[in-house]
């Protein structure tokens, strides 16, 4: 199996706060990876360091190192624009800018220098078809994306990822905020995606880590406890901690 | 605690299972003395009890079902919860084996029957001492106690070949020794079926503890 990110003895730090202590992990490639654990204990600080979303709040310092492809994200040689285009990342809430369909799905391609029309048109329906949302949306691509429903808005933030061409989809919670049947639809969605994308994805729902899932790790106070198989974490987690946390005992 | 309530239905679960157990080694015990002395009313006290088994197999089993509905176990409970739905299914065929000798100890008559099963006392020994470890081992996750049991297995096998020569020699003996002989062994079959029944058991007391049933992982 094929290394996509790769986690070496990365710490991070919030002011004197030590909110990642030493995170070994290696994710791969087309698989789906879900990061669960206690709220506070560092899964979604650790989601926004492989995109360098955390470079945008203060005292923030990061050691250690993040690979993606076997290169190190925060060299100084890293352009962020370039590496968040590689890295898409959809929010717990869904956040379509307030446009229409159409342009929030040009919007990356545009700002990264796509302006022929036939050109974004592609890119747009096949973006949209990829999310399972262009049928549902064709007839009103130049209606406001706000009267979607939300679990259309959050399959059109996954399109407007999906439209700039990236490797890999970090989603934080994406489906905490919406209904069941919005939350099947997206899963399904994402099962079929990590046919061509590496998938990481935050999550508090165990059965929602079980159903999409291949691997697994189980984060606590700032440590990765336990990473594996998703089957195995659920069926025979190794260290105890990660079967009273899923379990239900704490959390 | 979080989850206090499916801790509370989890220890439900168990007192259930330890009650049947209960239940069904009465039954065992029940059958040897009214086998030794005779006593059909007993034997049919026993056939009746079974009913209160089969009751308790039902019930345990939807106690497990609603379980799995309402808190979609994982990990040890989900394991805990599925072997005691396997558990039970060995523990009512247990009852139904000691019903079915109870029925045949109805049946017989005269003083010449208990010089017949010599033996016959020792595969109920056999057999209660099994379904108890059995049911140990699964309580307690003891994997040393569940081999002991299985190991049994081979005592109680040993005495079936030892019982069916016993009958087959009376039978020779005396052609009018035919039937109850024949009733003799079906009393010795169901106590070794007993034994194999305690061995599932200890096969799941495995499967509660390393997920994986011989060695061949489940789940």
């Amino acid at each position: 199996m094929e290394n996509k990110i790769e986690a070496r003895d990365l710490h991070l730090y919030y002011g004197e706060k030590h909110a990642l202590k030493g995170i070994n992990l290696d994710i791969y490639k087309n698989k789906v990876t879900a990061l669960i654990g206690p709220s506070g204990c560092g899964k979604s600080t650790f989601l926004k360091s492989i995109n360098r979303m955390n470079d945008y709040i203060d005292n923030v310092k990061i050691t250690g190192q993040i690979y993606i492809d076997e290169e190190e994200v925060y060299s100084e040689r890293v352009d962020t624009t370039i590496l968040r285009k590689k890295v898409g990342m959809v929010f717990q809430q869904p956040n379509p800018f307030p446009m229409s369909i159409y342009d929030n799905v040009a919007y990356g391609p545009r700002v990264h220098g796509v302006k022929d029309k036939k050109q974004l048109d592609t890119i747009v329906k096949k973006s949209l078809d990829s999310c399972v949302l262009y049928e549902e949306v064709k007839d009103r691509l130049t209606s406001s994306a706000l009267g979607l429903s939300g679990g259309q808005q959050q399959r059109l933030c996954i399109a407007r990822a999906l439209a700039v061409s990236p490797d890999i989809i970090l989603l934080d919670e994406p489906t905490s905020a919406l209904d069941p049947i919005s939350t099947l639809k997206i899963e399904e969605l994402l099962l079929q995606l990590k046919e061509e994308y590496t998938i990481v994805i935050v999550t508090h729902n165990m059965q929602q880590a079980s159903r999409i899932a291949d691997y697994t790790a189980f984060f606590l106070s700032g440590e990765m406890i336990e990473y594996g198989q998703t089957k195995d974490i659920f069926s025979l987690p190794k260290d105890k901690r990660t079967e009273d946390y899923i379990t239900g005992r704490f959390g | 605690m979080v989850r206090s309530r499916f801790e509370i239905e989890l220890k439900a679960l168990r007192t259930e299972l330890n009650k049947m157990t209960y239940l069904v080694i009465e039954a065992i015990e029940e059958c040897v003395v009214a086998l030794k002395t005779q006593n059909i009313e007993l034997a049919k006290q026993i056939v009746e009890n079974d009913i209160k088994i089969n009751q308790m197999e039902r019930a345990i089993e939807a106690r497990c079902y609603s379980l799995i509905l309402k808190q979609q176990p994982i990990a040890s409970d989900l394991r805990m919860i599925s072997t005691a739905l396997k558990v039970v299914t060995d523990l009512e065929r247990i009852g139904d084996q000691s019903a079915d000798i109870a029925k045949i100890i109805t049946t017989l008559q005269g003083d010449s029957m208990y010089r017949m099963i010599e033996h016959i006392p020792d595969m109920a020994r056999v057999a209660k001492k099994m379904v108890k470890g059995a049911i140990d081992a699964f309580n307690t996750n003891d994997l040393v106690l569940a081999n002991q049991v299985v190991m049994m297995d081979d005592e109680m096998d040993e005495y079936f070949i030892i019982v069916k020569e016993e009958i087959s020699e009376h039978i020779k003996s005396d052609i009018h020794n035919t039937d109850i002989g024949i009733n003799f062994i079906i009393i010795a079959k169901y106590f070794e079926r007993i034994g194999d029944h305690a061995t599932n058991i200890c096969e799941w007391a495995e499967f509660k503890t390393t997920g994986s049933v011989n060695e061949h992982r489940l789940l």
